[in-house]
This record gives structure tokens, sequence and C-alpha cells, in this order.
């Protein structure tokens, strides 16, 4: 039971750091951007390949995230911008677009085939009576948490997390009180995107593969994590992707045989919702 | 190339019209997006394939009822809309179409992952249509659905499904009742999806879960938004755009998902009101100017003001 809620913690903290960047997109531009999932393929690419260069997973991770950046930002400059004014329909199909042109691109680039991302780190496991964790589920977790906390000072902390904050709350009031919008949204997808790339590395070492389509998944399933938490709160997504983890690893492994997976967080999500529509942790509308 | 392909090609993207028009009731004249509408493809295919394998109806008679099934489970999805709304209904649909197609996969009564096998062709004065008849007959129910979407578009539910999406609240508050509109779109759009499911079972002979996942939801929406959305002819040349695309990329073999997915963000990127839609490119070159311009501009010539 509880090598099973470990294994929970685990799971459920890379869908965090996934959604995290998700739910501050959609915080500020109001975009279901489903072409998050491509960065964070994406990021997984870069970092296999700077550490198969340099065998440095702390380069790997720092220049994954670097990579992504400017990605996410090209996202936002040459696609997202200059669709704001049109119906919120179109910029998730050009999101949709580009993320099948994406998939494709690893795949022409990468190969077709699963890559190993085997990192040696300096102990093997931890056991706790008989519950094991592994070298690589507490760099996840310690990782999680340095993106978590970063997250939380450069928004509560600083003065353009501030303007952030504003920008979210009411973009026109924002604007109207002389915040810089273009340097916020700039902010956001740079963040947004690093942490994607950081969370690519990070499930490609604990599963210890790279593939062109592992990004199909979390594409989707992200959105069901992020509704959870009510659409553009940080914190709420944290504790709906930790959730969703807990809850599919647990029912997997008592009531497996009855559904997949990735059905169990979207039959959670739709029951939640119908009694309480504005998500988990959103405000009223 | 030869005519049979062609045959085939041609009732593939007729399925597809009927889906996107289906679509464009609910998410273009009342404005609810829906990222699930494969789901009740889905619920439309296996209905029919049931109700002819085991119930041993004939085509003609499983092909309405498949339509009320779908429209009746479809109303469910409107009654829920009335509680989620916006974006969080797109998610909401997205769930719903995993869970359905979950269902399909892991209950036996619907074949399991193996889907189901030998649905009969449909029968006419007893003899077996031919693929070319078959063609037609998709051919006549596409007419029919565009011709729906016509009168509905133009009458007085098309009006208020139209207020609703401008701005609900207004809509409400002028006395409309909002709850029985998106009911009924909600049930119109997912019958027509429901028949292009029979159509497409009938056609295939056999379904599996796996033609009614996520994909093809967002292929759907995807032909909707491309070709102009809110429109009629927005979606049947979108929808024909779309469907014909793949094949006419054929011959880049390995980059045909590439240069799919990178016209789709090409066309959404710079016709961001689609292809043949509103204030579109292409009919401002073909007519001289947007449409709605031209007709009315046409009917004061002719003494008639609308």
């Amino acid at each position: 039971m509880l090598q099973q809620v470990v294994n929970g913690i685990i799971i459920g903290s890379l869908y965090a750091l996934i959604a995290v960047g998700l739910t501050m997109v959609y915080g500020i531009l109001r975009i279901l951007h489903i072409a998050h999932a491509a960065v964070f393929v994406s990021g997984a690419y870069l970092g296999l390949l700077v550490y198969t260069y340099t065998q440095s997973l702390i380069l790997a991770l720092i220049l994954a995230a670097v990579g992504c950046s400017i990605f996410g930002w090209l996202i936002q400059r040459f696609l997202y911008t200059p669709l704001l004014t049109e119906a919120r329909i179109v910029p998730l199909i050009a999101s949709v677009g580009l993320f099948i042109l994406c998939e494709d691109l690893f795949r022409l680039l990468g190969g077709p085939y699963i890559r190993a991302f085997k990192v040696d780190l300096w102990f093997d496991k931890l056991i706790f009576f008989d519950t094991v964790v592994t070298a690589h589920q507490c760099l996840i977790v310690i990782g999680t948490a340095a993106c978590l906390v970063s997250v939380y000072f450069l928004i509560n902390r600083t003065k353009l997390g501030l303007a952030w904050q504003a920008t979210a709350q009411d973009m026109d009031t924002a604007k109207a009180m002389g915040v810089n919008i273009k340097q916020v949204i700039n902010f956001n997808f740079i963040i947004a995107s690093s942490i994607a790339a950081i969370a690519g590395v990070l499930t490609a070492i604990n599963y210890n593969s790279v593939l062109p389509t592992m990004g199909s998944v979390p594409a989707y399933k992200m959105f069901a994590i992020v509704v959870l938490g009510g659409l553009g709160s940080i914190p709420g997504t944290i504790a709906a992707g930790l959730i969703i983890g807990m809850a599919e690893t647990i029912m997997s492994a008592y009531f497996g045989f009855i559904m997949p997976r990735d059905a169990i967080a979207f039959s959670a999500m739709i029951l939640i919702l119908i009694f309480r529509p504005q998500g988990l942790f959103g405000k009223g509308v | 190339m030869g005519l049979g392909y062609l045959t085939t090609i041609g009732t593939f993207v007729g399925i597809y019209i009927i889906l996107t028009l289906s679509l464009n009731i609910i998410s273009g004249y009342a404005g609810q997006v829906s990222l699930g509408h494969a789901a009740f493809f889905g619920i439309g295919a296996y209905t029919s394939a049931l109700l002819t394998l085991k119930v041993g109806f004939s085509f003609w008679l499983a092909l309405p009822a498949a339509m009320i099934i779908a429209g009746f489970i479809g109303a469910g999805v409107g009654i829920i809309s009335l509680r989620i709304k916006g974006d969080f209904l797109a998610v909401t649909t997205i769930g719903i179409n995993f869970v359905i197609v979950t269902v399909f996969e892991y209950s036996d009564f619907f074949g399991g992952a193996y889907g189901i096998m030998g649905i009969q062709y449909p029968m006419l004065f007893g003899l077996k249509i031919s693929k070319f008849y078959y063609l037609m007959l998709v051919f006549f129910f596409v007419v029919v659905t565009a011709f729906f979407c016509f009168l509905i578009s133009k009458s007085w539910i098309g009006l208020a499904l139209e207020t609703i999406r401008e701005d609900e609240d207004a809509a409400e508050a002028s006395g409309l009742n909002c709850a029985k509109f998106k009911i009924i779109a909600f049930a119109m759009g997912c019958a027509f999806a429901g028949l292009a499911g029979v159509l497409y079972a009938h056609f295939m002979r056999f379904i599996t879960p796996n033609d009614f996942t996520f994909p093809v939801s967002i292929t759907i929406v995807a032909m909707m938004v491309v070709g102009g959305i809110g429109t009629i002819r927005g979606p049947i040349l979108g929808a024909l755009l779309m469907a014909a695309l793949p094949e006419l990329l054929r011959p880049l073999a390995n980059y045909r998902l590439l240069f799919y997915g990178g016209l789709i963000v090409f066309m959404t990127r710079f016709q961001p009101q689609g292809l043949f839609g509103e204030n579109a490119f292409i009919i401002k070159k073909l007519f001289g100017q947007n449409l709605r311009a031209a007709f009315s501009k046409r009917n004061r010539v002719g003494g008639e003001e609308i």
C-alpha cells in the first residue's frame, strides 16, 4: 500500500509539473495549449542529446529548459498572439496542428523507435521497511519541488510575478494600470516551457525511454488535471496532479481490470465537475 | 487509381461532411465547443451494428433508431452543458469521448477491443446494393443534412441558438429558454453524428473502439474550423479538403503528417475565420466582396430590401 502511495506521488508530481505550465498559459491567454505536450517531448529529446554528449545531468536540464523556452516563446509570438482576437477554438486547432507537426518532426529527426535515457546516480535505491524508493524517484521529487518552489517565488516575490498575477486576473485592467503585458506573456511562456522541458527530462529518466509519441497521452490528460484544479489556478493544478496520480496508481493496482488508467482521470474529472463546475479549487464563476 | 478507390474515398468524405455539419450545429450555431463528437459517431455505429446483428433489424430500421439513441445521449450532454460551461465543457467532452470509448473497449457486449465484425451491407428490394449506390446513398444523406442545417439556420431555432452563442446572459434576460435550446442543439447535432456512424458501420462492416477515439473528434473540429465555422459551405468544403488532403499528400509518403499538421497551422494562422468563412480570402476573390455584401447588394438592385 505504502509502495503504491510512493509511486502515486511520483506520477502525480510529474503530472503536476507538466500541467502547471498549461495552467499558466491558460491563466494569461485563455488558450488550451495542446502544443505544450510538444514542448514537453522536445525537452526530453534535447535533454537526451545534451546528456549523451556531456554526461552531465545538470547541463542537460538547463539546456533543455533554455531550448524549450525559446520554442515556447516562438509558439507564443508567431502563433498565439496573432490569433488572440479570434474565437477561442481557432488557437486550439492551430495548437493541435502544431502538435501533429511536431510529433512527426520528432519521429523524423529522432527515429520512430524508443531511445533509452539511462542515468546513473550515486546511489541506487533507498529502502524504508518494505517500501522501495529508487534514486530516480528521489530525483523526480527533488526536481519537482525545486521547480514548484521557484515558480512560487517568481510569482509571489518578484515584480514581474505581481504583474503576472494582475494580468491573470484581468488583462485589460492590468494594461490600463501600466503593466507591460508583452513582457508578462513572454515571462509566462518562458517559465511554462522550461518547466515542461524539465518535466520531459524527468519523465524520460523515470521510464528510461524517449519516444516521439510520449507526448500524446499527456497532451489531453493534462487537461483533466488543469480543469480539476480550476483552470488557471497554480496551487489547484498541483493538488489535482497529485490527486489524479494517486487515484490512477491506486485504482489500477486494485481495480486495474475494470478500466485503463487513462479513463480513470477523465471519469474522476466528469464526476467532480458535475458537483463542482468550477473545478476543485476554482473560484465561483 | 481505380473507380472503386474513388468511390471509397467519396463515401468517407461524405461521412465526414455529415459529421462536420452536425458538429457545426452545436459549435457553430449554438457556440458550445464539443471536443468529443466522435463518441456520438461511435454510438450511432455501435447501435446500428448491434441492432442489425443481434435484434435482426434491417438497415433502414436501424438507421432512425441509432439516430434517436445518439440524439438522446447527446441531449444528456446538453444537460451537462447547462452546468459546466465554456472551456470546462470543452474538456468535459474530451472526457466523455474517453469514457464512451472505454465502455466499448472493456465490455463484452460491445465486442471488446476487437470490435464488431460481419455487419451487413444494406439491402434494397432483397438485393445487396453496390458500392456505387452506397455512395449515392451517402450523398443523399449529405444533402439531407445540409438542407436540415439550412432550415435550422433560417428558422427561429437558429436565431435563438445564435443569440445564445453571442451572449447567453442577454439571451436569458430577454426571456429565451437557453436550457431548452442548448439541449435541442446537442440532441440534433448528436443525432446526425449517429447517422454518420450508421453509414460508417455498414460501409466498413467492421468497427473497433479505435475508430471513434479523441483524435477523430479533433479531426472533425479541425475540418469545421479550417472550412469556416458557423456557415454551411464552410464545414462541407472544409471536410472535403481535409479528408482529401491525406490522399493528395500521399506522394510525400513519409512526410505526410508533417505537412498535414503544417497546413492546419498555416490555414488557421492566416485564415482564422476559415478558408470559406465570412471574410475569407477565397470568397472575396470569387465574388469581389464578402458573400453577405454581395447578396444584399443584389437584392437591393432587384428592388427588394431584406
